[in-house]
């Protein structure tokens, strides 16, 4: 038995318990609905309809504070509402994009892109929700540094409604299902697509690294370049890092948009076999429900919405308003949903690749885009690396924050943490896809428990901050700078 | 309306001549002098998470050390001949951020020392001195 098949054997077991607990599902038809998924959408439903459908008609004001025209001269070299929006949105656009879309048509037929959309539609408005309550309960520590994110929000927002003693419990499951997210979903998920995208490119099992323990191998090399952010300090790398992902995006939409170039006469069908497919789901188990379920569970895990934290991330924004930043906030589903994960869904739908049998994951992305640009899943696999890598420091971030949280400042748990994170890089990397998609989405998706509970109970707060805010833009208190050209 | 002049300074050699023109300038006409440090940065950069949350601390240190140790300075060996003066240290576009304290101070006319780049370097970065001279509101010398 090779290193890979030790870990994989290691690790499977505890995969499988910790899912079993998460995923209590309830059986309906064929399909089995997950509560927890359930849970996510009906809070996005119902946050939608209590705000107001806040992400349609705020979205044209996101635009105008992105933009800067809101930004007061006298916070010029502050962070901005475009800084916090886009750290925030490199750590969400990650593999979940490229790979977590794949797994969502493997299994729920091309109709799941249908209630991928749908789901980052919805989810924008508890991004909105949960990004605001993170500015507003923030801490400003003695050093001026900003401490944000829901185990904040928990712990500050319930204690100032009476609920103090839940708002500690629920902060501190928060912070441990948080670090088990950014080990999982964070991090092994991320590790293991990108090794087997490196694996794909590089000839597969006959190629460079068929060899056998070469996940190993692999994994000790990423952990090292992130190690050497994390434990090393060295931030270069991860300035450079977050410089390069817009235009990885950027690139990566522009080749999808020639991938539907090449294939105008299948886009018909293509839109047809998703709305057909999202309505009655012929062919794929469980039906509609189980095209849904799988469609909703794959949006949730790639843009985090529910999930608390991007809520970590926006909480550094300057601004005196903090429903500002959840305005700002909404846009991140809809750029990583609505946009990029849409693009993959379609090119994996247009070029017909799902129908092959064996083929999964990023593996699945790669060839539908082979079939057009024969070059490109090179270039993908630069596209994996970078959003694998981008994501897993922003989620190492999240896991040290949350550490942070639980054992107050503690530096020898930053660095227990921090060391601990470099190693499941090496066994996301060495264990096949299903044991750490199923970790990965349980540990996600356990954040939103508490985060979600704090969210309903903080609502009120997030409508009054809402209304205060709309009265101010209606008689002008608030008003867009002149812009400076 | 009497004169005010503006020098952007920084710690180049270029920009002591330029303050150094500056304080004669302004003595033999009796004009103010505004010297302004612009610390680069784009509401648009890139940054990291860390640096997001310890944007605060790190803005005030750079205002800090741009006003001890290049615009104050540079403000007293002014003031000294006895010309009126004042220093400002903002983060910004340094073309642009001159421009705008230009008009905010009712500035006559604005000074900055050469930077010297290569033409490949000015036609890759651009220079201070050249967006300066095509978008400034009031005249600009440039000091060699």
């Amino acid at each position: 038995m090779n290193v890979d098949e030790k870990i994989n054997e290691v690790f499977t077991p505890i995969s499988d318990a910790i899912q079993s607990v998460i995923f209590y599902s309830l059986k309906i038809g064929d399909a089995e609905l997950p509560l927890i998924v359930l849970w996510l959408i009906a809070a996005a439903v119902l946050f939608t309809i209590y705000f107001g459908v806040i992400q349609f008609r705020g979205f044209g004001h996101a635009l105008n504070l992105v933009a800067g025209k809101y930004d007061e001269p006298e916070h010029i070299g502050e962070v901005t509402h475009f800084q916090a929006l886009a750290t925030a949105v490199s750590g969400t656009v990650g593999l979940g994009n490229i790979a977590g879309v794949a797994v969502a048509i493997s299994v729920g037929g091309p109709g799941a892109t249908f209630w991928m959309i749908t789901a980052g539609l919805l989810g924008m408005c508890s991004k909105f929700a949960e990004c605001t309550l993170g500015v507003k309960y923030r801490r400003e520590n003695d050093d001026g540094s900003i401490s944000g994110g829901p185990m904040y929000y928990l712990s500050r927002g319930l204690a100032a409604k009476g609920l103090g003693g839940l708002g500690a419990v629920l902060a501190v499951v928060f912070a441990v299902c948080a670090i088990g997210g950014s080990l999982g979903g964070g991090n092994m998920f991320q590790a293991n697509q990108a090794f087997a995208q490196t694996k794909e490119v590089t000839g597969g099992s006959d190629g460079l690294l068929g060899f056998s323990g070469a996940g190993a191998v692999f994994g000790v090399v990423l952990a090292v370049l992130v190690g050497a952010v994390i434990l090393g300090g060295i931030r270069s790398i991860a300035r450079v890092t977050s410089k390069l992902v817009p235009f990885m995006a950027i690139f990566y939409v522009t080749a999808c948009f020639i991938v539907f170039a090449f294939n105008l006469g299948s886009i018909p069908d293509a839109i047809d076999s998703i709305f057909d497919g999202a309505f009655t789901a012929a062919g794929v188990t469980g039906g509609v429900i189980g095209a849904l379920i799988t469609g909703f569970q794959r949006a949730a895990f790639s843009n985090e919405a529910g999930v608390g934290s991007a809520a970590i991330a926006h909480s550094a924004v300057q601004t005196n308003e903090p429903v500002t930043e959840g305005y700002v906030a909404l846009l991140e589903p809809f750029i990583d949903t609505v946009v990029i994960c849409t693009m993959t869904a379609l090119v994996i739908v247009i070029t017909g690749v799902y129908q092959q049998e064996g083929v999964e994951g990023v593996a699945l992305t790669s060839d539908a885009f082979k079939s057009v640009i024969p070059w490109f899943p090179a270039v993908l696999s630069i596209a994996v690396l970078l959003f694998a890598y981008s994501t897993m420091l922003a989620w190492s971030y999240y896991g040290a924050k949350a550490t942070a949280y639980l054992f107050k400042e503690s530096r020898r748990a930053d660095l227990a943490f921090k060391l601990v994170f470099c190693l499941f890089v090496v066994v996301g990397s060495s264990t096949s896809l299903d044991p750490v998609i199923g970790f990965s989405d349980a540990m996600i998706f356990a954040m939103s428990i508490p985060n979600l509970i704090g969210v309903y109970l903080l609502a009120p707060v997030i409508k009054r901050e809402l209304n205060n805010y709309r009265g101010k833009l209606r008689t002008g208190e608030i008003a867009p700078i002149r812009s400076k050209a | 309306m009497s004169a005010v002049f503006l020098v952007g300074v920084d710690s180049s050699a270029a920009s002591s001549r330029a303050a150094v023109f500056v304080t004669e300038r302004a003595r033999a006409e009796r004009a103010a002098v505004v010297v302004a440090h612009v610390v680069p940065w784009s509401p648009f950069g890139a940054t990291t998470t860390e640096e997001n949350e310890r944007r605060h601390p790190t803005r005030e240190a750079e205002l800090a050390r741009g006003k001890r140790d290049i615009a104050a300075p540079a403000a007293e060996a002014i003031r000294v001949v006895g010309v009126d003066v004042q220093a400002v240290v903002r983060h910004g576009h340094p073309a642009q951020t001159l421009c705008d304290l230009a008009e905010e101070h009712e500035v006559t006319q604005l000074v900055v020392g050469r930077t010297g780049e290569t033409r490949l370097r000015a036609a890759l970065f651009g220079s201070v001195p050249s967006s300066l001279v095509q978008i400034s509101p009031v005249p600009v010398t440039v000091v060699p």
